[in-house]
């Protein structure tokens, strides 16, 4: 197709979906509105779990099963990724140089990454209190370590992110996730029932397997952004093709 | 026995992480055979439930059964269709995973059980589409089996063609997925619910459907319809077919595209077709509309083809759109014929591309005219393929025939000519290659190609070209279509079905002479036009009228989206009507 | 005006379909769906608004005493940002391949699935 037949299909496929898009809009409940029933039965169901960030009471009780999918999704992206990215067989992989970094930019990012990663795991332990969560949490460890590349340099990061060690802890925060659920079914409920006491509201091991879970996934997302960002950075770094140097 | 349910889906996950953990370890035998192991126990679970599915079972999981008819949980639904569905797309991962034994291509280096793990998450993908009574929960695994997907897809990431199809079916599905999550987004809007029956008691409560509704309706069944490859959302599909490995075609044609036409039939029942949502009628025109085009598309398309791999994609795409009409009739009868088609297609749709597989693995081509002739030595494999040809077109006491006989009674009328030309023409299109690849039937045609992709040059799977084609390659699709036959042949199985899919509302689904007489037409047409297209190429003419239409099929990921605009118009221009009168 | 932000997603979403559909790059390409995802994000988080009501965690807020904004949307949307985050990097992976195998990112010129 031409450009010209394209944008054509396009016009018009585009006109009319812009139709339909902003005709339902005018359809819609009026911004602000006070219409929330779901949202309301989340809040009351939250509290009465001891549980006071409603969204992690959300994401790992309410909804746990959307959770354990978006999990799997991660997880297969990075098995894709780590498959997709694999070092074909005309291609070699060379040792990175070491490189010199300004002394500012060290001292800033070797001070800083401590903190960052300190602040990583306080996002993810609190999760079900305060805003935040494994999710968050975990991407903020991940790419704390990374600070690491830039205050010293590839080879320095290597040394703390053996890719293999985070692949296999990746697969056992999913596992354990899974067994999580699996326990609540056999503790006599459900697949993924909260089986725990939901202890004391507003505290760290308040809202029963909520923190539990939380942290299967702070340690999930942590390993598998690692992972991902391993294996892009080992093609910008590290891989060459056969021939070049 | 309802508790069970999500346990369809931990299973297989749990495989998956287990090979991930142990697969560096492993040696590759172990790591397949775990990968088998977990596949069929995901498969036995399938079955015992769906033995166990009348009536239908619902599960809330972590417990959250409603109070006062509301719950703050995920619904998950185990009746017929749904546990069908997964039931049959956790034994087609089996059959591919058995087919892919050993002999499929070196893992990664360090990473035996990489393979395995990703058709386990595919299957669980699938399996948690499949039992999803939540909007959202069904967009989160729609997404599971997508991503799964492309990653098979581009599995082969030395093959210039296989990164490049993977990146049109991705950028392509995630699309069709954001579409249908703005879809969702709108409904909660309306209704505050998002477990599906909930969603259309809260439509049914606002009163006739307006704007809202039918953006909400056009965009989920976008999202739906760019899975089940109807036309014009399908240009992904033969790109993607043609160059996934072997064993993850027989997955994607055998399920993963029917998945997108079940959820097309489960949200339409549960979300749309109460007094609020879209009058029936008009989801009717729709889908017979797109069906039709899908099909003449499908077909005309399919008998081009000289990639073999790509005429066989072509050829789900013009199945895809009788699946599509049968789901728009909207009556129990159609439903079981729909049930029975998609069961047996995907047997004989696997069998044919676990064939083909092995044309590719020992000749390291698939391209219809450089095969001529030279694949005579296999005698097992050309048996197999003319069967499922033959069962392709219908040919009685085929499941196939059986499911299109019964749909046809149950749709009648002028379509009834369509599902004969449909499968007479893709079928038609498997037996000429059958009769010039085995038997070397006619005068080998002339190799000039100007547009068009070619199958030759391609790299086998395996880690060099076979010598022989081992047992396993033979075994997995004399099996499929062993189950297929037995689809339509044994008595008490359509009846079975019928009975999961729409319980007493319809009669058992049954041969009846009209049907065995339009199987057995639609077979002879096959073998005509297939006899005609080997022997006197000329009198067929050379396809140049549809050289328009094989232009649109360009590779472009910018000519498919704006397709895929297009489409979503016509789709929401089908349903107009509704809102105009409402 | 109590439209407007959800003609914003109405306009994001069909603006990054344009992108899609112009792109002459496959990188830009990948970024113009997420653009489509982000006009998923903006709608929820619109639909699930409730005027002044502050986030729905109660740690340093006591039950009831303010209105607080749909959490199920905010779950949703954390949900649809990971899983737009992995589409992305599944898809610049095939990119990156794409790249090394056809020598090129430019969608016109990649012709090897045509007809």
């Amino acid at each position: 197709m031409t450009r010209r037949v394209r944008l054509l299909v396009m016009a018009v496929g585009g006109t009319g979906l812009a139709a339909l898009l902003v005709a339902a809009c005018f359809d819609l409940p009026r911004f602000g509105g006070d219409q929330h029933p779901y949202g309301d039965r989340v809040v009351r169901a939250s509290l009465a779990r001891h549980t006071a960030n409603t969204i992690a009471s959300v994401n790992f009780d309410q909804r746990a099963f959307d959770t354990l999918g978006e999990m799997s999704i991660l997880f297969a992206s990075v098995l894709g990724t780590v498959v997709l990215l694999r070092q074909t067989r005309d291609e070699h992989r060379a040792a990175p140089e070491p490189e010199q970094v300004a002394l500012p930019v060290r001292r800033y990012a070797l001070l800083v990454l401590p903190v960052a990663v300190l602040t990583g795991l306080y996002v993810i332990a609190h999760g079900q209190l305060s805003p935040g969560g494994g999710f968050q949490g975990g991407v903020v460890v991940a790419t704390a370590l990374h600070l690491l590349y830039l205050g010293a340099d590839y080879r320095a990061l290597e040394r703390i992110r053996p890719v293999g060690s985070y692949e296999v802890a990746d697969a056992l925060a999913a596992s354990a996730y899974l067994v999580l659920g699996l326990a609540g079914l056999v503790a006599g409920t459900a697949f993924l029932a909260d089986f725990l006491p939901y202890g004391t509201f507003n505290t760290l091991s308040s809202g029963g397997t909520v923190p539990l879970l939380n942290a299967a996934i702070g340690m999930e997302v942590a390993c598998a952004v690692v992972v991902l960002l391993a294996n892009f950075l080992d093609q910008a770094v590290e891989i060459e093709k056969e021939g070049e140097t | 026995m309802h508790h069970l349910l999500p346990v369809l889906v931990a299973v297989p996950l749990l495989g998956a992480t287990l090979l991930v953990t142990a697969g560096r370890h492993l040696p590759r035998a172990a790591a397949e055979t775990v990968g088998c192991l977990f596949a069929a126990g995901t498969a036995a679970l399938a079955i015992a439930l769906l033995l166990n599915s009348s009536p239908p079972m619902t599960d809330w999981v972590g417990g959250w059964t409603p109070e006062g008819g509301e719950s703050v949980g995920i619904v998950l639904v185990g009746d017929g269709p749904g546990l069908g569905m997964a039931a049959l797309a956790s034994l087609l991962t089996v059959a591919a995973l058995a087919y892919s034994w050993h002999y499929f291509d070196e893992p990664p280096r360090r990473h035996a059980g990489s393979f395995p793990a990703l058709m386990l998450l595919f299957q669980g993908g699938m399996c948690g589409f499949a039992i999803a009574g939540d909007l959202f929960d069904a967009f989160v695994f729609f997404e599971l089996m997508s991503v799964v997907a492309y990653a098979l897809t581009g599995h082969r990431v030395e093959e210039p063609k296989a990164v490049q199809g993977a990146l049109s079916f991705g950028v392509l599905n995630s699309l069709g997925a954001y579409a249908m999550l703005m879809g969702i987004g709108l409904l909660y809007a309306r209704t505050g619910e998002l477990a599906m029956t909930k969603i259309g008691e809260g439509l049914d409560r606002h009163g006739s459907p307006d704007a809202l509704t039918l953006a909400a309706f056009a965009l989920v069944l976008t999202g739906l319809l760019v899975k089940a490859a109807a036309v014009p959302f399908h240009f992904w599909l033969p790109d993607a077919h043609a160059v996934a490995p072997t064993p993850v075609c027989m997955l994607l044609s055998g399920v993963m595209v029917e998945l997108g036409a079940y959820g097309v039939w489960r949200v339409y029942r549960t979300v749309f077709s109460g007094p609020g949502g879209i009058p029936a009628s008009d989801l009717e025109h729709a889908l017979v509309v797109l069906g039709a085009l899908t099909g003449l598309v499908g077909a005309v398309m399919c008998w081009y083809q000289r990639h073999i791999k790509r005429l066989l994609a072509y050829s789900t795409v013009a199945h895809m759109g009788l699946f599509l009409i049968g789901i728009g009739a909207l009556s129990p009868e159609a439903d079981d014929g729909v049930a029975l088609y998609i069961l047996s297609h995907a047997g004989v749709k696997a069998a044919l591309f676990a064939c083909t597989g092995a044309l590719l693995d020992r000749y390291g081509s698939v391209d219809e005219h450089a095969l001529h002739g030279r694949a005579r030595e296999l005698r097992g494999v050309a048996v197999l393929y003319v069967a499922g040809a033959l069962s392709l077109a219908g040919l009685p006491p085929f499941g196939i025939g059986l499911g299109k006989a019964v749909l046809e009674e149950a749709v009648g009328g002028p379509l009834t000519v369509l599902f004969v030309a449909v499968s007479a023409v893709t079928a038609g299109a498997v037996l000429r290659v059958a009769a010039r690849v085995f038997f070397g039937l006619g005068p080998r045609p002339d190799d000039e190609s100007s547009y068009e992709t070619t199958g030759k040059k391609e790299e086998p799977e395996t880690r060099s070209r076979l010598s022989r084609v081992p047992d396993t390659m033979t075994a997995v699709p004399a099996v499929l279509l062993v189950l297929s036959l037995a689809m339509g042949a044994v008595p008490g199985f359509a009846a079975a079905v019928g009975h999961a899919v729409s319980g007493r509302a319809a009669p058992a689904p049954h041969w009846t002479l009209i049907g065995v007489l339009l199987g057995l037409t639609s077979t002879l047409l096959a073998l005509g036009l297939a006899t005609l297209a080997a022997t006197r190429p000329k009198l067929l003419g050379d396809g140049a009228w549809t050289a328009p239409l094989r232009r649109l099929q360009s590779g472009h990921i910018g000519d498919y989206v704006a397709w895929m605009l297009a489409g979503t118009t016509l789709l929401a221009a089908l349903a107009l009507p509704t809102i105009l009168n409402g | 005006m109590s439209v407007l932000p959800y003609l914003v997603a109405a306009w994001v979403f069909l603006v990054g379909c344009y992108g899609l559909a112009t792109s002459r790059n496959l990188i830009h390409a990948v970024g113009c769906l997420a653009v489509c995802q982000s006009a998923t994000y903006v709608l929820l988080l619109a639909v699930g608004y409730r005027d002044g009501a502050t986030a729905p965690v109660f740690s340093d807020l006591k039950p009831g005493s303010r209105p607080v904004v749909d959490p199920v949307v905010q779950a949703l949307a954390l949900t649809d940002v990971v899983v737009g985050a992995t589409v992305t990097a599944v898809l610049l992976a095939l990119v990156l391949q794409i790249s090394k195998l056809h020598g090129t990112v430019d969608p016109d010129e990649l012709s090897e699935l045509r007809g």
